[in-house]
């Protein structure tokens, strides 16, 4: 199971990379595994105020339909356009091109409240 | 958890395992679109040992069985399968089934995996008075389905019929790899196919032989979706213990009988107020629950629902108000909160 050391992560699966007080996220290696082959993908308008915890886009596998939840709070800045004709970015490159949206973040100190590699892996082995 | 005979096969072969009707299932080996593809262009093969078998004999074995199914089982003859529903007495439907005639007066009935114990008490009950001997068999009958387009051309490989003689629904007995089996053309995707009835023991060697023959191994994801392309019921979700089948596109199972079957006349006399319908959207992926809308009137809810992989659109099974049946008929259906244009579209959703 892929878990890069230097990303965040949320215990629903999302990871967070930060670049210049914005935060990319995605979705983890084991979440796009557990979904299976990802075929469309509902991302937030830009512009949109988030709250972490919030729910803010829904993927859709072949078999459901997932919500995924913004890890931090702050402004959606940028979506990941790539997956409107290319869904399966998510199963193929999840910590790559398969990346979901930007959230330039409102308040950076809820960063610690993520796991880190290592909690995430202890979360995925606990979930077995 | 129950296990099929195949399930450290699936394992090995790397299957997401998930529980179904009490059994720990594959419900796919990677991808299930991939699966999907393969079985609709080339062959894959599916364990279905979870299903229910029950063999029907003695001499009125004939006539308990048009009792207590819809569909009629005087013109099954020796040899032959077909489709059919179990009623109960109000009309509805406590299964859909396939009925093999194997040997004269000897009969199968395959029935849904999360149906047997309800189905077997059922059929138990109804058949008292009558002399037949009802027997389940299910955990002692594995099953596999080849389906494909190259499905017969693969399974010839492995058994010593002839399998370009055999007819869609015929059924026979074969060996194959040289193990005693039932084989009938039939399956749940639409494509040319066979169903391999075995010994628990022979099957794990018999799936592998077919998957070192070519076979790609398919999960219930892959079922599921092909199943949903040819617009077939799944217990549970199309049909119910309410459901009156006459007014579902598989009406053509319900017989009108002398003497009747069970529940015949209450399920003749019910007026169809709603049918079951297909629908195709232009966007979107419609999910079981999903409400649908004409104009701004809930008129129905979709049963089953997802993207068709061959069409690359979202595709619905659903059940509408009546005057909203029409093929061709504009409707839409809600997905988190938005109505995404979908039309009636008749069945299957794919020409094979």
């Amino acid at each position: 199971m892929n878990v890069p050391e230097e990303l965040k992560y949320r215990d629903t699966h999302e990871w967070v990379r930060v670049e210049d007080g914005v935060a990319v996220v995605g979705i983890t290696d084991y979440a796009q595994g557990e979904l299976g082959d990802v075929v469309y993908v509902e991302l937030p308008e830009v512009g949109r105020k988030v709250e972490a915890g919030e729910a803010v886009a829904v993927i859709e596998s072949v078999k459901t339909a997932s919500d995924i939840y913004a890890p931090v709070s702050g402004e959606i800045v940028e979506v990941n356009e790539l997956l409107a004709e290319h869904p399966e970015k998510v199963n193929e490159d999840p910590y790559g091109e398969g990346w979901l949206f930007k959230i330039r973040m409102a308040r950076p100190e809820e960063l610690e409240a993520l796991l880190d590699a290592e909690g995430y892996r202890k979360l995925l082995e606990a979930e077995g | 958890m129950k296990h099929t005979p195949l399930f450290e096969l699936h394992q090995r072969l790397g299957a997401r395992m998930v529980p179904f009707a009490g059994f720990a299932m594959p419900l796919h080996y990677g991808s299930i679109q991939a699966e999907h593809r393969a079985v609709r262009e080339g062959v894959g093969v599916f364990d279905v040992s979870h299903m229910g078998e029950f063999w029907v004999s003695g001499p009125e074995a004939q006539d308990f069985l048009e009792s207590v199914t819809t569909n009629r089982v005087a013109r099954l003859r020796p040899g032959r399968a077909h489709y059919t529903m179990l009623p109960n007495a109000e009309g509805g439907v406590v299964d859909d089934a396939y009925l093999y005639h194997v040997e004269p007066g000897r009969y199968l009935l395959v029935v849904n995996a999360a149906n047997v114990e309800k189905d077997f008490a059922h059929l138990g009950g109804r058949a008292e008075g009558w002399d037949v001997v009802l027997e389940d068999r299910s955990d002692a009958t594995a099953l596999l389905a080849v389906q494909g387009p190259r499905a017969a051309e693969l399974l010839a490989s492995l058994t010593d019929a002839d399998l370009a003689a055999p007819k869609k629904n015929a059924v026979f007995r074969a060996r194959v790899l040289g193990r005693e089996a039932l084989l009938a053309r039939t399956g749940y995707t639409g494509e040319d196919g066979f169903e391999v009835f075995l010994a628990p023991e022979d099957a794990p060697a018999v799936f592998e032989a077919l998957v070192e023959a070519g076979a790609t191994p398919a999960g219930l994801g892959a079922r599921d979706t092909l199943r949903l392309e040819m617009g077939y019921p799944l217990y549970g979700h199309e049909l119910t213990d309410e459901t009156n089948p006459r007014c579902t596109p598989y009406a053509w199972v319900v017989k009108e009988k002398e003497p009747p079957f069970l529940g015949q006349e209450r399920m003749g006399a019910s007026p169809c107020d709603e049918r079951l319908v297909g629908l195709l959207l232009e966007s979107g992926i419609p999910r079981e629950g999903y409400p649908v809308y004409a104009g701004e009137e809930a008129v129905g809810r979709v049963t089953s629902g997802g993207l068709s992989p061959v069409l690359k659109r979202g595709i619905a099974l659903a059940w509408v108000q009546a005057p909203y049946a029409e093929e061709g008929t504009e409707l839409a259906v809600e997905i988190r909160g938005r109505r995404h244009p979908a039309r009636v579209h008749p069945l299957p959703f794919i020409r094979r």
